[in-house]
């Protein structure tokens, strides 16, 4: 059985339902993300798992018991709110040493645990000041020891990089993803970022209009997105309509008058589909090679990349191709592409289009 | 030009400031160090310190200063106890209630001093509503009207605002999750509430204490009302001395003195609260 567990879990504020129904099993030590746009119920799901918010219906499991409708101070789980939450009138070893205070922990206990906190993230000479002192970053591990502190069975993590630069962000995802490793602590975090998601989780939990849509592993998230949103909420992605087709050219789908061939798909015959083709798969062919044609109609310089955006007979596409040394092309410029065809998805039309 | 824009931009306030302040108090300043002489009152160009030498050998004065400052402290003290715990109670309130809640509060700013004073000592009379309240139980009738007592309770009632919105105000400030990091912590509510809650609202709760013991201290309607003519404060004193006595230097060094002695009382406190939660509350 599984360490963390959501049965059913329901949200309704005055009878307006915000989460319906969550099924979600989180083995221990695994690191998982709920991702989703904003008003999605991913914050209100943690915070029903916190105690902060209570269950409108359903069960929520700790390690076999049933924590639904304890008290957030009875249930011992480590949180680190989005504004970190710290008490302005203590110092960083006060603010750590806090949960372990509460614990009746003695003294010489409590010290030695909060010099190891605090070592951990980094922050052992930063332990008599105070957090207004602190620049973003520290609060945010000030935040993280002193949840850790307590050695929680599980920490929540409330969008914890979301008030950082977009630098100091990237260095604290794979930071947060290194202390968790060590500390093996069972971890759920919400954020809206596909990228800190992809990152730093073992699995990610897509979460849209207050139901699960995909909970796959990060790679499996990318390359195989269940439904439209998914596919461009993750990553960018290329969509096109078209009908499936198994002719004499093989399986594939048609889009006007291309035959894309997609021999490891299947879907019935002459059925509407969504083609989804990530930018980064497609590659630059000389002009007049490869398996359709384009006419650059803006290019992006992004440091290690190249986006292009071009004109191609079935529709526009987004092209993204490593800054490699190659000539890169200017607007207006025609250009062959391709694309491996094993990197073709199929999305159902009508189910991306009601959920879109 | 630059460097004067401030100047001239705060020339209206400061020209308040000065002519309705600063001159009446150093006109005050003047007076209270003239001679007063029985028969043809105030001598304008002779100067004395006889004033001053009075109010410091004269135990009549210090038992006067005395009730007023603990009058004051007490007041200051049950607005802290009630008034802490009401504002906090209030920011709780869920959104109708809460502005209800808070307008009762400000209620009594509404409402002349004159006016809630009488209302006072109808309620505390021997005949009043709380002594017939009391007989039921077999209790009184109690001497309550024209007791510290009496000052006391309606200076409570009045001060009650000064206390509320400050901390009412601070705690408008603090973070919720705060709170919520806490409870995850394991501390149960009332834990939270002493250990986190209370040092955060502590600046409101000074600032609130403060200003009641200002006006608590030279507070003149109720304690002339409710206090009668045998229990005086000072700022009773200074207008016996004024208006019945026609000793106006002598009210002039009452005045000044109490003024001196507020803002001793007042500095010190703020300085010692201050000292102990500076660097923690900046």
């Amino acid at each position: 059985m599984s360490f963390l567990e959501l049965r059913e879990v329901r949200k309704s504020y005055a009878h307006h339902p915000v989460v319906h129904g969550i099924d979600l099993q989180v083995e221990k030590g695994e690191f998982v993300s709920l991702l989703g746009p904003s008003g999605c119920g991913k914050t209100t799901t943690l915070q029903m798992i916190a105690g902060i918010e209570p269950v409108t219906q359903g069960r929520i499991l700790l390690d076999g018991r049933d924590i639904t409708d304890t008290k957030p101070h009875t249930r011992g789980l480590g949180i680190v709110f989005q504004t970190y939450a710290l008490f302005p009138h203590m110092t960083v070893a006060d603010n750590v040493a806090f949960g372990l205070e509460m614990r009746h922990r003695p003294k010489a206990e409590r010290q030695d645990r909060v010099r190891a906190a605090l070592a951990l993230v980094k922050l052992d000479q930063q332990g008599q000041r105070y957090p207004r002192e602190l620049s973003g970053g520290q609060r945010q591990r000030v935040a993280l020891a002193r949840a850790l502190v307590i050695e929680p069975p599980v920490l929540l993590l409330d969008e914890p990089l979301s008030n950082l630069d977009a630098k100091l962000r990237e260095e604290m995802q794979f930071e947060l993803r290194r202390i968790q490793r060590r500390v093996g602590t069972t971890t759920v975090m919400v954020t809206h970022d596909q990228s800190e998601a992809l990152s730093v989780s073992d699995r990610v939990v897509v979460m849209q209009a207050g139901r699960i849509t995909q909970v796959d592993t990060p790679a499996r998230l990318y390359e195989h997105p269940g439904n439209r949103f998914i596919s461009t909420f993750v990553g960018k992605a290329n969509l096109l309509p078209g009908q499936w087709v198994d002719g004499e050219r093989g399986p594939g789908v048609q889009i006007g008058d291309l035959h894309l061939a997609a021999p490891d798909l299947a879907a019935p015959a002459g059925s509407p589909v969504l083609v989804a083709l990530r930018p980064e798969k497609l590659r630059l062919q000389p002009a007049g090679q490869g398996l359709l044609q384009g006419r650059v109609l803006e290019c992006f310089f992004l440091g290690s990349q190249w986006l292009y955006r071009l004109q191609t007979p079935v529709g526009e596409l987004l092209l993204v191709t490593p800054n490699d040394g190659r000539p890169a092309l200017a607007v207006g410029d025609d250009s062959g592409l391709d694309w491996p065809a094993h990197s073709v998805r199929l999305l159902p039309a009508d189910a991306a289009e009601a959920l879109a | 030009m630059r460097q004067g824009t401030p100047w001239l931009l705060s020339a209206p306030a400061m020209a308040l400031f000065l002519t309705l302040l600063i001159a009446p108090l150093a006109l005050t300043a003047l007076l209270s160090f003239n001679v007063f002489d029985e028969v043809r009152g105030v001598q304008a160009d002779q100067y004395t310190l006889r004033n001053y030498l009075d109010l410091f050998v004269d135990p009549y004065y210090w038992g006067i200063f005395w009730r007023t400052f603990w009058i004051a402290g007490l007041t200051t003290l049950i607005c802290v106890a009630v008034g802490a715990p009401e504002a906090y109670v209030l920011s709780r309130m869920r959104a109708p209630w809460r502005t209800l809640g808070l307008l009762v509060v400000l209620a009594p700013l509404l409402v002349s001093v004159v006016v809630r004073a009488f209302g006072w000592s109808l309620l505390l009379g021997p005949e009043g509503p709380i002594n017939q309240a009391l007989s039921l139980f077999g209790i009184g009738p109690l001497r309550l009207l024209y007791t510290e007592t009496a000052i006391v309770i309606a200076l409570v009632h009045v001060m009650l605002p000064f206390m509320v919105i400050p901390v009412w105000t601070s705690l408008q400030k603090l973070d919720p999750s705060v709170e919520q990091a806490a409870a995850s912590l394991q501390a149960g509510p009332f834990t939270v509430l002493r250990r986190i809650v209370l040092p955060q609202v502590l600046p409101g709760i000074l600032s609130g204490s403060l200003i009641v013991f200002g006006l608590a201290a030279s507070s003149f309607a109720i304690p002339g009302l409710l206090g009668g003519r045998r229990l005086k404060m000072v700022a009773t004193v200074v207008y016996d001395q004024y208006l019945n006595e026609l000793n106006w230097p002598q009210g002039a060094a009452v005045a000044l003195t109490l003024l001196l002695a507020n803002l001793v009382v007042m500095l010190s406190y703020n300085r010692l609260v201050e000292r102990r939660y500076q660097k923690a509350l900046g």
